[in-house]
């Protein structure tokens, strides 16, 4: 590939922030003392911390320059599956900065926070009308956090009704987190396996429900980019003992205005803001884990509760059989703005069209790169593909050195080793905000990468060349940790 | 739709290429029982320019400053933001960019939680803190999770002075495992009584959090004493960790684990969200911390550099034997933390801790002379605890009338304290608009 995406600009070195700055330096516009100083009582005041003391410059080079070793969405493209890196529109941003929205306390009273309230109350009823489900909290602050609210749900459902159950069925093609929440509720997860064509058969289903068992996660589509075909049957099967069904919506981007979760059989389940929804992931949070229920969990739903009567919108924490409370205010405020303003942008048809063309562009990269990668599951998929390294295997090649190669190319590398059921597993999801050409160019990148395996495999063992530091010491930073300067 | 890139000549060249002729092939897969009959029922999209004529009229409906004089706290605090950190904030590469899971291409996010790490060391007097959590409150009950874990006790002691909602998150995390939680009641001076600490055995972990919901500062130093002779973990909380810029930290007063809020150094309070959930403990501890952890090591070529480590206490590796479930956490808000504290250096978050000191002592003092109450005795940083001489409700609407937020008034959550208001005031509040609020009591 000549013309690669990826090359050298000049970027700076730039030491920790401690080893910057000169004492008494400021970057902090003091605000004007305008009273006197008041006596501290004895014994109590410390030393304050050992704080460099910087210039607004020295503050403002530090970062820029660590910025630029960053490689972020607005860079390229980022196709990491299961993540739905997609276009973070800029007047969303915006929004979420208006002075009347940043500037809010989360206690005011509700006669003076009706704007705030009523942007929840409806970012509540699309995302019930987009899953099909009928009540909606937006308090978990991210998918994992989704994921425990639902299975406190779930855990205080079976309670209610008076059944002890100790176990969660969960496929091995759920997501990764799915396992740990479901243990915070004191659930042990069973795990079952998805069969040769990568999804769930109800026969294995059946097999270990049991009324020991308080139901099942799904992810769907799952993580192999599958849409689970048996779901209705398996929901069936589930409901028969007792059980609920449990879903991750993490992958929601390839079935918005296709499939509603709340009509094929899904009781719960949680979205991502940060995925679906388009705000940006922040190298790692804040996101937002909005959960969704059928009515008949309603009553269980977290409180406070955003309702509606006699023409105004209020916050009511009198809801008896509640789960109780999972943030200390309402949830990621400034995260649903910026989800509320997307779907506003996007109206029901837009949303549609994102998740067609999301299904079309893994399908395009899916059937564009079967030649050239092992492709272990080759059927039609929905938003994201997986190959895996197994025709690198001769040239003892590996996905991650495949995927390291690419950052030499200009692209983010996809998922690797996710998930487990795939050896070597490489998850690519575009999301539908990527042009042809850009996925063109992706898919040229890594025939090129495949080509180099065969021709020049140490190429690919000791990539990435390009970027400010090489592949790093992983073991040597677990076995010795250094996690403080 | 601007973020749609697809032509019509793209999608037809990508469907012969998938061998579809139609995008809604692409969905055969689907069984058609599960697939929806008719279209999503949401409005009409919008251009830009009504997004903002929508999104503007909403926050128009907001009570915020300077058209309102907010004397609100209660673990949410208004603070100046220097433009320059809500600037390098919004720079793409740090906000557009995943958990850097890639430390190739993700040194800038790597460094800047390194250093959110090690500042978050320090003003809390920690050892090791971790990358973030999504709030003060979900960090407070992982924190107890944590100490349940190491002592395999089931037992944990909670201040009734631990921010309300924090105590009702707790029991949220706590109640479905079987762990009881008990109550450390209230003293007279607003402090929270540990006498009967000795007579609890069997504890995990104590919580104490200072400042406390008062706005108080304890004595956590005497309260270590009591912990450590009980066997158990010594969890500090916090909602306003300025408070460390003037008083002693919890670290060098014995806590085990530091764990509380960050929304006041640099983030916007956004009607409560997102916040900093700041976790910190003693290095031994470190392998049975909840939440993400950045170390320093080297690359191939001997160059230093970051990456997430320790990644066998997480979901992803361990899956129901983790540490914890967390995974995206709240990453830009501890660069925005970081930013701050790196702004105000030592030297000045001496001074601004200061200044909110002398401002709510202001307050306290004209008030007082003005006829009011402050319930209670103890030193207090940013809020107290305060009666009106008239009865609350009354003081409340009149002065709201005027735009004034009178504090968070108590009784929701302590029915004892009818009337009482917790006020709040911090280096943005004028004296002038002290002055005003002290006037009205004189009315």
């Amino acid at each position: 590939m000549r013309d690669s995406q990826g090359t050298s600009g000049l970027i700076l070195n730039e030491p920790l922030l401690w080893k910057k700055g000169s004492k008494g330096r400021s970057g902090f516009s003091m605000p004007r003392r305008d009273v006197v100083p008041s006596p501290v009582a004895e014994g109590i005041t410390g030393d304050g911390p050992d704080f460099p003391d910087l210039s607004e410059l020295d503050v403002v080079r530090h970062y820029t320059r660590l910025s630029q070793w960053n490689f972020g969405l607005d860079t390229g493209m980022y196709p990491l599956g299961s993540c739905t890196m997609k276009y973070n529109p800029k007047i969303n941003e915006k929004q979420a900065t208006l002075p009347g929205l940043t500037g809010a306390h989360p206690l005011l009273p509700a006669e003076l926070s009706q704007g705030a309230l009523k942007l929840m109350y409806r970012l509540e009823r699309y995302l019930a009308e987009i899953t099909g489900m009928d009540a909606v909290t937006l308090q978990p602050a991210a998918g994992a956090h989704g994921e425990l609210t639902g299975m406190l749900i779930v855990h205080a459902y079976h309670k209610n009704a008076g059944s002890r159950r100790s176990k969660i069925i969960v496929p091995d093609t759920a997501h990764g987190t799915n396992p740990a929440s479901a243990a915070l509720c004191g659930f042990s997860s069973v795990p079952v396996q998805s069969d040769e064509k990568g999804i769930i058969s109800p026969e294995v289903v059946a097999g270990v429900m049991d009324e020991d068992t308080a139901g099942i996660m799904i992810t769907n589509p799952n993580t192999l980019g599958l849409f689970e075909e048996n779901i209705r049957e398996i929901a069936r099967i589930v409901h028969a003992k007792g059980g609920l069904v449990y879903g991750d919506g993490a992958n929601m981007n390839a079935v918005m205005g296709i499939m509603q979760m709340g009509k094929i059989g899904f009781d719960v389940m949680h979205l991502n803001l940060h995925k679906t929804f388009s705000t940006p992931h922040g190298g790692g949070g804040p996101g937002g884990g909005p959960v969704c229920v059928k009515d008949f969990l309603a009553p269980f739903l977290p409180v406070p509760r955003v309702v509606y009567g006699e023409g105004t919108y209020h916050l009511s924490e009198n809801f008896s059989q509640s789960i109780g409370r999972l943030h200390a205010f309402h949830g990621n405020f400034g995260v649903m703005i910026k989800a509320f303003c997307y779907i506003m942008s996007m109206g029901g048809e837009g949303l549609k069209q994102a998740s067609r063309l999301a299904v079309l562009n893994a399908n395009y990269i899916k059937e564009s790169l079967k030649e050239s990668l092992h492709l272990p599951y080759d059927r039609a998929c929905m938003h994201e593909c997986v190959f895996s390294d197994k025709l690198q295997e001769t040239q003892k090649v590996t996905t991650l050195d495949m995927a390291k190669r690419l950052i030499d190319y200009g692209f983010h590398p996809p998922t690797i080793y996710f998930p487990l059921v795939v050896h070597g597993a490489m998850m690519i999801e575009p999301t539908e905000t990527e042009s042809k050409e850009d996925i063109d160019r992706f898919i040229e990148a890594l025939r090129a990468i495949v080509a180099e395996a065969r021709e020049n495999p140490e190429l690919l063992k000791s990539a990435p060349c390009r970027p400010k530091v090489r592949r790093l010491d992983e073991t040597a930073a677990a076995r010795k940790p250094c996690l403080a300067g | 739709m601007r973020y749609l890139p697809h032509t019509e000549e793209d999608i037809a060249s990508m469907l012969r290429s998938v061998g579809a002729e139609h995008m809604d092939d692409l969905f055969s897969v689907i069984p058609p029982d599960c697939r929806m009959g008719k279209a999503l029922d949401l409005p009409d999209a919008l251009t830009e320019w009504e997004l903002n004529t929508l999104v503007e009229a909403l926050a128009e409906t907001m009570a915020v400053s300077p058209k309102y004089k907010i004397f609100m706290g209660a673990g949410s605090y208004d603070h100046y933001i220097p433009e320059s950190v809500s600037y390098l904030l919004g720079r793409s590469e740090f906000s557009t960019a995943y958990t850097p899971y890639q430390p190739e291409i993700s040194q800038g996010t790597l460094q800047a939680v390194y250093e959110y790490q090690t500042l978050t060391s320090r003003l809390l007097g920690m050892e090791v803190a971790n990358a973030s959590m999504y709030d003060g409150a979900s960090a407070l009950a992982e924190a107890l999770l944590m100490a349940i874990r190491i002592t395999k006790r089931k037992r944990v002691a909670l201040s009734r002075l631990v921010h309300p909602h924090y105590r009702a998150v707790v029991e949220t995390y706590l109640r479905p495992g079987g762990y009881e939680i008990v109550e450390l009641p209230c003293l007279e001076d607003g402090r929270t009584d540990i006498l009967g600490l000795p007579g609890m055995d069997d504890l995990a972990a104590v919580a104490i959090q200072s400042p406390n919901f008062f706005g108080c500062i304890e004595d956590l130093t005497e309260a270590s004493k009591s912990i450590r002779e009980a066997g158990a973990f010594f969890v500090t909380s916090f909602t306003e960790p300025l408070a460390y810029g003037l008083f002693k930290n919890p670290g060098c007063q014995g806590a085990d684990i530091v764990c509380g809020e960050g929304q006041s150094l640099g983030i916007p309070r956004s009607f409560g969200g997102p916040g900093l959930g700041m976790f910190a403990c003693r290095i031994k501890h470190v392998r049975s911390m909840p939440g993400r952890l950045v170390g320093k090591t080297n690359d191939r070529e001997g160059r230093p550099g970051f990456v997430l480590t320790l990644a066998t206490r997480e979901q992803h590796i361990r899956r129901e034997k983790a540490n914890s479930n967390i995974c995206t956490n709240s990453s830009l808000c501890a660069l925005a933390s970081a930013m701050y504290m790196a702004s105000l250096g030592g030297t000045g978050i001496r001074e601004l801790a200061c200044l909110n000191y002398d401002k709510a002592e202001y307050l306290k003092r004209g008030l007082r002379e003005a006829g009011c109450t402050v319930t209670f005795d103890s030193p207090t940083f940013n809020e107290f605890v305060v009666t009106f001489p008239k009865k609350l409700k009354y003081t409340y609407k009149k002065l709201l009338k005027q735009h004034i937020v009178a504090g968070v008034p108590l009784s929701t959550w302590y029915p004892e304290l009818v009337d009482h208001t917790l006020l709040c005031v911090t280096e943005t509040m004028g004296r002038e608009d002290m002055d005003a609020l002290i006037r009205e009591m004189e009315l």
